[in-house]
């Protein structure tokens, strides 16, 4: 088994960036699981926190804690300005033109929800939404769930045999009778990066409004919503190095300002009586209850962290590891890698011939490894590929070449029990 | 490390998810059911041939999943095929006690004999896998909804 010494720079790394050192700032990384340092792949599904993001929080709690938006004292004070401020560097992180378009949510899957329901409750029967075959299942069933309710009408863009977006069959879906676009920006499952600019291109040209999952995006490269051009954009924190329990739905003023509340209750109103009750302006007419301050105040935090090391030497490092990781892997006598060749996010899906990926999964584990293995909440997109599992590395800024090596020596160690 | 691993992938287990027994359909079952595992998509269909006299007369089993719902599929049907419905009920009891418990089994009084037990221990070494014990049970449960006459049985139904 490879492993590196911390001084130890990895000469296959960028002159600029050392993963060894952003490695150092996540607590969590230096343990061991089942005897064996641990080798975290599994950043899709939810990335390790850095020591500056539990300390803000842990801070937060300690120094600055009250309810938001209501107290007039001192630390209520704090707390607003805290949850605001990291309002405020979400606008930044993405290039909203203002902070007022960000809402916060639990997480992405809450944020497609919200606008499914609210943006939804203006659609009506024989709208068409279009989705398509890479979408996560929380890009799915609340449109699914929508037309059962209004009788609107789903339109699925297929993918080619090697999951790559069908741009020409979903030009061949769009029609004056398209209301929504949504589309991920990136599949969790294969990696896929799609073309959000022309896909929104195309969208408006037809009147419909766009909402991109940005969840396995965000991480990874540099996304600017302007430029996108996106109605809507979604993604949650704990993909991002932040806490887990709030999320990110951007919207276009106007668009946002045209919506129903999503959901009722204290936070989101002007005035209530039981006759009548007045709502805020977004983006506090879609945060009914105490929010997630803390979690907030976190967000804000790994944005900052994201941004100090920069999303543009992660991209470049992540690319790097994803070509020797493909390398490495696509040496393997047996093993399959699922994906477009072209661009791609830091994923990796592959099966085995000899080894189930759970099986796969379970062996790697106990090797230190950690990896997805199943379907990915895509079943549709599993289905379409002829498979009923994937084992899925992913990976992010903290991720080391050595960690390929340890994946690498980990799927010999399941042809030496399977073998 | 590796004994860890041997613990659950013994050679029964590797034989069986790459030969497994009675992997095929029943053209007129008296009964089937379909069990999903929702969490990884495992799917297996079990169909039953049981004589009026509750012995089952014929098993067999169709799936996608992994080495150890296979493997665990196949031994469920060589253990089960000649017994009675009551005594594969108490089979399924010492698996679940086996795979759930400490994996200490009293194998003496009116227990399974010595070769259903060490089927079972081979079964049980998902006990150091909290997340593959689904896995192993998958196919017993939904054994049980075929003989109980329920077509559909899911992992996240039950106790285990």
């Amino acid at each position: 088994m490879v492993s590196l010494v911390a001084s130890q720079r990895d000469p296959r790394s960028d002159d600029h960036f050392d993963a060894e050192i952003v490695r150092k700032d996540f607590p969590i990384l230096s343990r061991r699981v089942h005897g064996r340092p641990l080798v975290y792949l599994d950043n899709a599904a939810s990335c390790q926190k850095p020591r500056c993001v539990i300390d803000a929080m842990t801070l937060a709690y300690e120094t600055a804690y009250a309810n938001v938006h209501r107290g007039v004292h001192a630390l209520s004070e704090e707390a607003t300005a805290g949850f605001e401020n990291a309002r405020r560097k979400v606008a930044t992180f993405i290039n909203a033109e203002s902070a007022d378009e960000i809402v916060f949510v639990r997480g992405a899957t809450e944020a497609i929800n919200l606008v499914a329901s609210s943006y939804g409750r203006m659609l009506r029967a024989g709208d068409e939404v279009v989705l398509s075959y890479l979408e996560h299942h929380s890009n799915i069933v609340p449109w699914q769930m929508l037309r059962d309710a209004t009788g609107i009408v789903l339109k699925v863009v297929p993918v080619d045999d090697d999951g790559g977006f069908l741009f020409d069959e979903y030009e061949r879906l769009l029609s004056d009778r398209t209301k929504v676009v949504a589309i991920t920006h990136v599949s969790n499952a294969l990696g896929t990066v799609t073309r959000i600019g022309g896909i929104v291109e195309r969208a408006h040209a037809h009147g419909a409004v766009v909402l991109v999952d940005g969840c396995q995006a965000v991480p990874h490269m540099v996304v600017d919503v302007q430029s996108l051009n996106a109605d809507f954009y979604v993604f949650s924190s704990h993909k991002l190095y932040g806490p887990t329990g709030i999320g990110v739905l951007y919207g276009k003023k106007d668009i946002l300002q045209s919506m129903p509340p999503y959901q009722g209750g204290g936070e989101m109103i002007h005035a209530v009586s039981f006759e009548r009750t007045t709502y805020k302006d977004s983006p506090h007419r879609f945060e009914a209850g105490t929010p997630a301050i803390v979690e907030a105040v976190g967000l804000g935090t790994a944005i900052d962290y994201v941004r100090s090391i920069g999303l543009g030497d992660i991209n470049a490092h992540e690319k790097r590891l994803l070509d020797y990781a493909t390398e490495r892997l696509g040496a393997i006598p047996g093993l399959r890698i699922f994906g477009p060749a072209g661009e791609k996010a830091a994923i990796i899906s592959f099966t085995m011939d000899f080894a189930h990926p759970h099986d796969v999964a379970t062996i790697l584990d106990r090797t230190g490894v950690a990896i997805r293995a199943g379907h990915h909440c895509a079943q549709p997109l599993m289905n379409r590929l002829g498979l009923s599992a994937t084992a899925r590395a992913s990976f992010a800024a903290y991720n080391s070449f050595a960690d390929v090596d340890a994946l690498v020596d980990g799927i010999g160690m399941v042809r030496e029990v399977f073998g | 490390m590796l004994e860890d691993l041997r613990e659950l992938y013994q050679e029964v287990i590797l034989d069986h998810s790459r030969s497994p027994r009675n992997f095929r359909r029943l053209d007129d079952p008296t009964g089937d059911a379909e069990g999903h595992n929702p969490l990884c998509g495992d799917i297996v269909h079990v169909f039953l041939a049981v004589s009026p006299d509750n012995v089952i007369q014929d098993i067999a089993f169709q799936a996608k999943g992994c080495a150890i719902s296979i493997a665990s599929a196949s031994m469920m049907t060589e253990l089960a095929k000649g017994k009675t419905v009551e005594e594969f009920s108490k089979i399924f009891e010492l698996f679940h006690d086996m795979c759930t418990g400490d994996g200490q089994v009293d194998v003496g009084g009116d227990q399974p004999g010595a070769d259903v037990v060490d089927h079972l221990r081979v079964l049980s070494g998902v006990r150091g896998f909290p997340m593959r014990v689904k896995c192993a049970t998958l196919s017993w449960h939904t054994m049980k909804a075929a003989l109980a006459g329920k077509g559909r049985a899911t992992t996240e139904e039950g106790e285990v």
